[in-house]
């Protein structure tokens, strides 16, 4: 369902993405584990489409069709998700606001209706139990003053609620606690269907323990070393990234 | 819309005819045109926004004699102020009543060139500021080499010597080449409260140059009215630190432009204000060039019937992104009939930029006295105590130990003495 | 919630023409020739059966005018007026005192239909869950209708236009007005004291906590007019009175001038609250037409505890000059100012506001939200004062200004003035843009540029717009999304 092919990308002239290939099956969980500086984020953001990020050569397909030339908000509403690594405060709008806002411009965005607002607090109030998401924390400003893991999770409640095609965690087991990350991975796995694709970026295998992904890809210097299973991740736990980063100099 | 021009004051009066009787000098087209800026807007008055606490016109009666050149007598009374005052850093330079006294002061370090000559042309838009580039008898220069590193503190000490009423206009120029790096303080001494001084200062940083600058103003004149002006290049860097305890109107004001990409400047100071002085500082930092920051930190403590001013506004010029800049001032007032008036402005035509500034005016927390002396502190010494540490919170912005030590004494020694005056008044 | 929802569909409706208030209705009218002169005053007070004293009252401040300059310490740009090319006075024919709603022309019915502001009680009544609010609608220089009268009534509540409060009830208008904003205050005021032709007038007697929202909407219809109305609201003892007040004008390629006076009188334990939603034609994008709206709005808390609050939310004229500000007499009276200014195109914007403390344990809190866009200049201009006798004294200030774009400024100019040791005054600013990390997380989850730019510039104004009644804050929310129209590239 994704494909990004011979990606090239850079920011202010330096190479971040060099010659980066992936592809992510219809139901399937790739996770991407790399040392700090690999690029990880940089591949996050491209497939969301950043700003500021040249892509000098390559293409990043969803379900076959090019997203470069797409905006945010429309590859958004086609179904790309990122869960970003330090997600974003917007003081004086409540979560709540927003989580409305931001659904109803997907649902718009693909033709259908808004959500009556019982339907839409319906689901909203499935989901923040299911994460462990207190009502109260809902009407504070978006991200605003909360910690961590709360963060995080309000991340996953967003993913949970606007259902998208394709989700990409960038680094979400950061900051987290033992019982956050095992709630946020609950939350993740709950999402897991056959026509869903995940792309898990992370740099340690701890949240693969809870999130099992399908295939494990190692990245280095701005493209992928390595591929292989579940093991790859137990094997660079031992190892460390140290092989891969000598490999691809 | 032009006010109607108003009738010239006796002291706008004199000063027309003192220029006019400085007959070199009147001829020298920079200073006539110095003195024509002057002449156009007059002694400010509080119509001009800038000096909108501090009507000038209408407290400056009249312009007091010129200070002659010192004769033998003159040059050693100031040699008893200079034994008198401990000498700060590597080299001292002296100026009396506004003219360079090389035979007074040290060699300057290795690196430093230093005379006294004509000062090169500005074009300041104030009018204080261009009355002393009009009038100054010379110009005392620093220069440091491109590169050159000075080691310790240059102190430049500015007397003033004389009996009875005179006035006084000193034009000082400092100015380091490219990657220069050096410290100076200006040091004021020996106004009496018929001392009129006019002062000006010129600061310009090549590219990547650094300079810590202090001036300290403890005297008595009647006026201090003191001009910065300031010009960075790119990466350069000031630290700026004023430390004001003395004059019956005393007027600093710093005009300071980041003219090149990722310059910083920080300023600070610290107004010791009692009996019935004015102390007012006035600041206008411009970002012209991108990435610029600035720092500006100003504290005051105001006793008696005395009057604190701040006025600080930073400025971002159209194109000046990514500039960073924030202001802060504080005031205490310990006496009912203390004043103190604060103006920060922004004044911003650029859109990524981060700016803010905050003021407060405030008396001393009776909580933390109460606090104290629940301790068994006394409340004098309890109030002492914390406005010691109000007033260092601002000197170490000198981020400097030594020349914030001094300062700290300075500071100490006011508070003691004010103790002291109020018992006896009490 | 659901405004925000109206927000971002508000945006999406919007075509080629932004301003929606735009028509010019085809009212007949009763106008003054151009030219401003003691005829003209007399005029004025002649057409309004005035008693002798106030047309004394208005020829004073005609005599004091001629003295006076204009001021020019704001940071606005605009060519020089002609004040002998207006008119000071046009009143829709027919409008000469209605008795009811059913004296009132139809078509002025319609305009204020169009507008959104129901003039018809049983409208109103009809509908269920809408609080009820009174009008007074000021169509030009004259109030054409005020709505709820009798309710109000039963309550002791006077309010009514200015004209009918000059006839009715003398010696309230004898009393207080100019006690505030005395008709020597400035160029504007006094130019506003000897021409103003209407406004609103509100009486809350005793104790009496006003029944409902009163509001009054302005709307300029006529050419070449100026628009000076004079609004005058005293609480008394104890009373509470919210009141609301709408502008809108057509679209006209010249400049029109609004030089209106707002006073408020608050006794001992009384409150007012007064909002304004002011939206006049703001001109196009190239600074052609607009609203000047050089106003003088002054509250005075002027008995013990009383309380003055403004809110503001200022989207439309090409520029404004006005600074509602409380005079803090009484002991422990509280003044309090929240703003919302935004500003594209090419409007210009000065703002702000004055709390001067005079009282006792007076306090004020400023509040200040300014987003500029386009090329739009933004300042806010503010005094805080603290005098000798106002021991225990505080004030808080908080102004933001928020950027949209490289070509339009922003400018905060506060004035702090403490004369009393005992006064706490703190002040804090920030200047700063929509960041781009915002944008971005925003449109992440699927909201346009323009939606996300709407949702963070309603979240930086939040502050301010929960001090609006309910209803209005949902208008006003509108309106700072459609006043931001095309600001996003």
């Amino acid at each position: 369902m994704l494909e990004v092919k011979d990606l090239h990308v850079s920011i202010h002239g330096k190479t971040i993405l060099d010659g980066l290939s992936l592809a992510v099956k219809p139901g399937e969980v790739a996770a991407i584990m790399g040392p700090n500086g690999s690029g990880k984020s940089t591949l996050s953001y491209v497939i969301a489409g950043k700003p500021g990020y040249e892509v000098t050569s390559g293409e990043v397909l969803l379900d076959g069709e090019n997203l470069l030339d797409l905006p945010a908000d429309e590859r958004a509403r086609k179904g790309v998700f990122l869960a970003f690594q330090y997600p974003i405060e917007i003081p004086g709008v409540a979560t709540m606001t927003f989580l409305k806002a931001s659904l109803n411009a997907q649902r718009r965005g693909r033709g259908e209706a808004d959500l009556t607002t019982p339907e839409f607090m319906r689901r909203v109030r499935e989901a923040s139990q299911r994460l462990k998401v207190d009502q109260e924390m809902l009407r504070r400003p978006l991200n605003v003053g909360f910690s961590g893991g709360e963060k995080k999770r309000i991340e996953i409640l967003q993913m949970t609620l606007l259902n998208p095609r394709f989700a990409v965690l960038d680094e979400t087991d950061s900051g987290l606690d033992i019982d956050a990350l095992r709630i946020v991975s609950e939350g993740v796995n709950a999402l897991r269907d056959p026509t869903r694709g995940f792309l898990v970026i992370t740099h340690y295998q701890r949240l693969l323990d809870h999130i099992k992904p399908d295939v494990v890809h190692v990245m280095a210097k701005g493209r992928i070393v390595a591929s292989g299973g579940p093991e790859l991740a137990l094997e660079l736990e031992k190892n460390g990234y140290r092989d891969y980063a000598v490999e691809a100099a | 819309m032009a006010a109607p021009a108003p009738s010239r004051s006796t002291a706008e009066a004199t000063l027309a005819r003192q220029f006019a009787a400085l007959k070199a000098l009147a001829a020298t087209p920079g200073r006539a045109a110095a003195f024509a800026r002057f002449a156009a807007s007059g002694l400010p008055t509080r119509r001009i926004e800038a000096w909108h606490y501090t009507d000038l016109r209408a407290a400056m009666t009249d312009a007091a004699p010129l200070a002659p050149a010192p004769d033998g007598a003159a040059i050693e009374a100031a040699r008893a102020l200079l034994a008198a005052h401990d000498k700060i850093g590597v080299a001292r330079l002296v100026t009396v009543n506004g003219r360079f006294a090389p035979e007074l002061g040290d060699a300057p370090p290795d690196g430093a060139a230093v005379a006294g000559r004509e000062a090169r042309a500005t074009e300041a838009r104030d009018a204080m500021a261009s009355l002393v580039e009009a009038m100054s008898p010379d110009s005392l220069t620093v220069e440091i080499a491109a590169g050159a590193e000075i080691a310790g503190p240059i102190e430049i000490v500015h007397l003033a010597v004389g009996e009875g009423a005179f006035s006084l206009y000193s034009w000082t120029e400092i100015a380091l080449g490219a990657g220069a790096r050096a410290t100076v303080v200006e040091t004021f001494l020996g106004a009496t409260p018929a001392v009129q001084r006019h002062a000006a200062t010129t600061v310009r940083l090549a590219r990547g140059g650094w300079l810590k600058h202090v001036a300290a103003i403890g005297d008595e004149a009647e006026l201090h009215l003191e001009s910065q002006l300031i010009d960075l290049e790119a990466e350069a860097e000031l630290n700026a630190f004023g430390f004001v305890s003395g004059g019956a109107l005393n007027r600093r004001q710093i005009f300071a432009r980041l003219a090149g990409a990722d310059a910083k400047i920080a300023l600070g100071g610290l107004a010791l204000i009692e009996g019935t002085r004015r102390a007012d500082t006035t600041l206008e930092v411009v970002h012209v060039a991108p990435r610029g920051f600035s720092r500006e930190f100003y504290r005051a403590i105001v006793a008696d019937e005395a009057v604190g001013v701040f006025q600080g506004k930073i400025m971002v010029a159209p194109g000046a992104q990514k500039t960073d800049g924030a202001m802060k001032s504080q005031a205490v007032l310990l006496s009912p009939q203390a004043q103190m008036n604060a103006k920060p402005e922004l004044e911003i035509f650029a859109d990524d930029v981060i700016c803010g500034h905050g003021a407060t005016v405030a008396s001393i927390d009776p909580e933390m006295i109460f606090y104290l002396q629940s301790r068994g502190i006394p409340k004098e010494e309890a109030e002492a105590m914390l406005l010691d540490a109000f007033g260092a919170e601002a000197i170490a912005k000198v981020d400097d130990d030594a020349l914030a030590e001094g300062l700290r004494a300075r500071l100490a020694a006011w508070l003691a003495g004010r103790n002291l005056r109020t018992e006896a008044n009490a | 919630m659901a405004a925000v929802q109206e927000t971002v569909d508000r945006v999406r409706a919007i075509d080629v023409d932004a301003y929606k208030y735009g028509f010019v209705s085809a009212i007949e009218s009763d106008v003054a020739p151009k030219g401003l002169n003691e005829g003209i005053v007399r005029f004025i007070s002649a057409k309004k059966e005035e008693p002798e004293w106030l047309l004394a009252w208005r020829l004073d401040a005609y005599r004091r005018w001629l003295t006076m300059e204009e001021p020019k310490w704001a940071r606005v740009d605009y060519p020089p007026i002609d004040f002998q090319d207006l008119h000071y006075f046009a009143a829709p024919k027919n409008a000469a005192g209605p008795r009811s709603l059913d004296d009132v022309d139809p078509e002025l019915l319609r305009v204020y239909e169009k507008l959104g502001i129901p003039l018809v009680e049983q409208e109103i009544l009809a509908g269920v869950e809408k609080p009820r609010v009174a009008v007074d609608a000021v169509f030009d220089s004259v109030s054409v209708a005020t709505t709820f009268k009798a309710e109000l009534a039963k309550a002791g509540v006077i309010f009514c236009s200015f004209s009918e409060a000059v006839h009715n009830h003398p010696e309230l208008v004898k009393r207080y007005l100019g006690t505030v904003v005395p008709s020597t205050d400035n160029y504007y005021a006094t130019l506003n004291s000897a021409v103003f032709s209407d406004g609103s007038f509100v009486y809350v007697p005793e104790g009496v906590r006003c029944p409902m929202e009163l509001s009054t909407y302005f709307r300029i219809n006529e050419k070449n007019t100026g628009q000076f109305e004079r609004t005058l609201i005293i609480a008394e003892k104890g009373a509470y009175v919210s009141y609301l007040e709408g502008c809108t004008a057509p679209k006209r390629d010249e400049n029109q001038l609004h030089a209106a006076v707002v006073e408020l009188v608050a006794l001992d334990d009384a409150e007012i609250k007064y909002s304004t939603v002011q939206n006049w034609y703001p001109g196009d994008a190239e600074g052609r037409g607009g609203i000047y709206n050089f106003v003088t709005k002054r509250g005075d808390c002027r008995g013990a505890r009383s309380k003055i609050s403004w809110t503001q939310v200022e989207t439309g004229s090409a520029i404004t000059w006005k600074y509602p500000s409380c005079i803090l007499r009484g002991e422990s009276s509280r003044g309090e100012f929240y703003s919302i200014a935004i500003s594209n195109g090419r409007q210009q914007v000065d703002s702000g506001t004055k709390m001067i403390h005079l009282g006792r344990n007076t306090t004020s809190r400023i509040i200040s939200k300014g987003v500029s866009a386009g090329r739009s200049q933004n300042t806010y201009r503010g005094q805080v004062s603290a005098h000798r006798l106002a021991t225990g004294a505080r004030n808080f200030t908080n102004c933001d200004s928020l950027l949209i774009g490289s070509e339009c400024g922003a400018h905060t100019v506060p004035y702090i003035e403490a004369k009393n040791a005992s006064a706490v005054i703190e002040h804090e600013a920030t200047t700063s843009k929509v960041s781009e990390e915002q944008l971005f997380y925003c449109q992440q989850r699927g909201l346009s540029a323009e939606e996300a730019t709407a949702l963070i510039v309603n979240g930086f104004v939040r502050d301010v717009l929960q001090q609006l009644p309910m209803e209005f804050a949902v208008e006003a929310q509108k309106l700072i999304a459609i006043s931001l129209e095309g600001s996003v590239g």
